[in-house]
């Protein structure tokens, strides 16, 4: 069986990927991952993962279709411009 | 040794998940099908050899392993960080032993020296002959980021002038740095390098004999690590 482990690397790190291995069963890729992933106390800890343990989610359907969802959707400075004029504070405000 | 094991364990693991089985690598590296480094078809005679060999040669590995730190293949990356980190340890052990003869006597430091004279040209080809980067296929699937000559003028810099410092000579009378920087020397021999990676060094059927034998001895352990996890 393939399991994949993450390794920490300190206390309060996230997991990081590290790299994968084969055991037999839990108790082998255990000892394995301890072997190859912390043996000169490179680690804090391991996850070891049954491969198909994980659900992989690499399609994202676009269900918002609008741009004011997103921060790249909005543009502030003429409106912006235009508020400062209306009430002639544009000399005095900063652009932004 | 069990750093080295645990190396082919990582390696071998990305090379299944690109879809060759593990028992076909092993297949094809006792059937010599498979094409291992040319220092390894060369015989070690003294502590000179496991001293110069853990220092320089793994020095040289060092070099070509950290070109493959930004592989586009991401999981071969993430492996080869713990890899080269691990090689690292490699290198000070072998240079403690160089540096423990070269404090010793002088057949000691004799050792040293014949081990040099003995592994230089082996060195010198290590890093491969010095085709153009964008003409080495390696180089072009962005799988190391360094070219050939680039990694041996690295080595050169990095190591010559230790070994210069302990007093030991390096057996290349064209050797020498110039204004620009950039190292000269002898033309490595590349008959021998394409000789000895394809199986016909002194060591290589002897290399490959071990393995085998080690395949075979070892056969009962899988067997009983399988059927221990059925």
């Amino acid at each position: 069986m393939i399991y994949e482990i993450f390794r920490q690397e300190r206390k309060g790190q996230p997991f990081h990927h590290a790299g994968s291995l084969e055991a037999a069963n839990h108790d082998f890729a255990e000892q394995y991952a301890k072997e190859f992933y912390g043996r000169r106390g490179e680690s804090e800890a391991l996850w070891v993962v049954p491969r198909e343990a994980i659900i992989e989610v690499d399609e994202f359907v676009d269900e918002l279709k609008r741009n004011y969802h997103r921060v790249d959707g909005y543009s502030l400075k003429e409106k912006l411009r235009r508020a400062r004029e209306r009430v002639g504070s544009a000399l005095v405000a900063r652009d932004r | 040794m069990q750093d080295e094991v645990g190396h082919s364990q990582l390696i071998y693991r990305v090379v299944e998940d690109l879809g060759k089985p593990r028992e076909q690598c092993l297949d094809d590296l006792i059937s010599g099908k498979a094409k291992f480094h040319n220092v390894f078809h060369y015989p070690t005679k003294t502590w000179g050899d496991v001293g110069v060999i853990a220092w320089l040669v793994d020095a040289a590995a060092i070099i070509s392993q950290k070109a493959l730190l930004k592989c586009s293949y991401a999981p071969y990356a993430r492996i080869m960080k713990k890899i080269c980190w691990e090689e690292s340890f490699h290198i000070l052990h072998g240079r403690d032993v160089v540096l423990t003869l070269m404090n010793g006597t002088d057949a000691q430091r004799e050792l040293v020296q014949e081990a040099v004279d003995r592994w230089w040209g082996p060195l010198m080809q290590f890093h491969g002959n010095p085709i153009a980067k964008d003409e080495d296929p390696m180089y072009v699937w962005r799988i190391k980021s360094q070219g050939n000559e680039e990694a041996r003028q690295q080595f050169l810099d990095g190591y010559v002038p230790q070994i210069w410092e302990l007093g030991l000579t390096v057996p290349d009378a064209d050797l020498r740095k110039n204004d620009d920087g950039v190292w000269e020397y002898t033309e490595p021999d590349w008959d021998e390098l394409r000789s000895v990676v394809t199986g016909h060094g002194p060591k290589s059927q002897d290399r490959l004999d071990l393995r085998r034998k080690a395949r075979e001895s070892s056969a009962w352990v899988r067997q009983v690590v399988l059927a221990e996890a059925a």
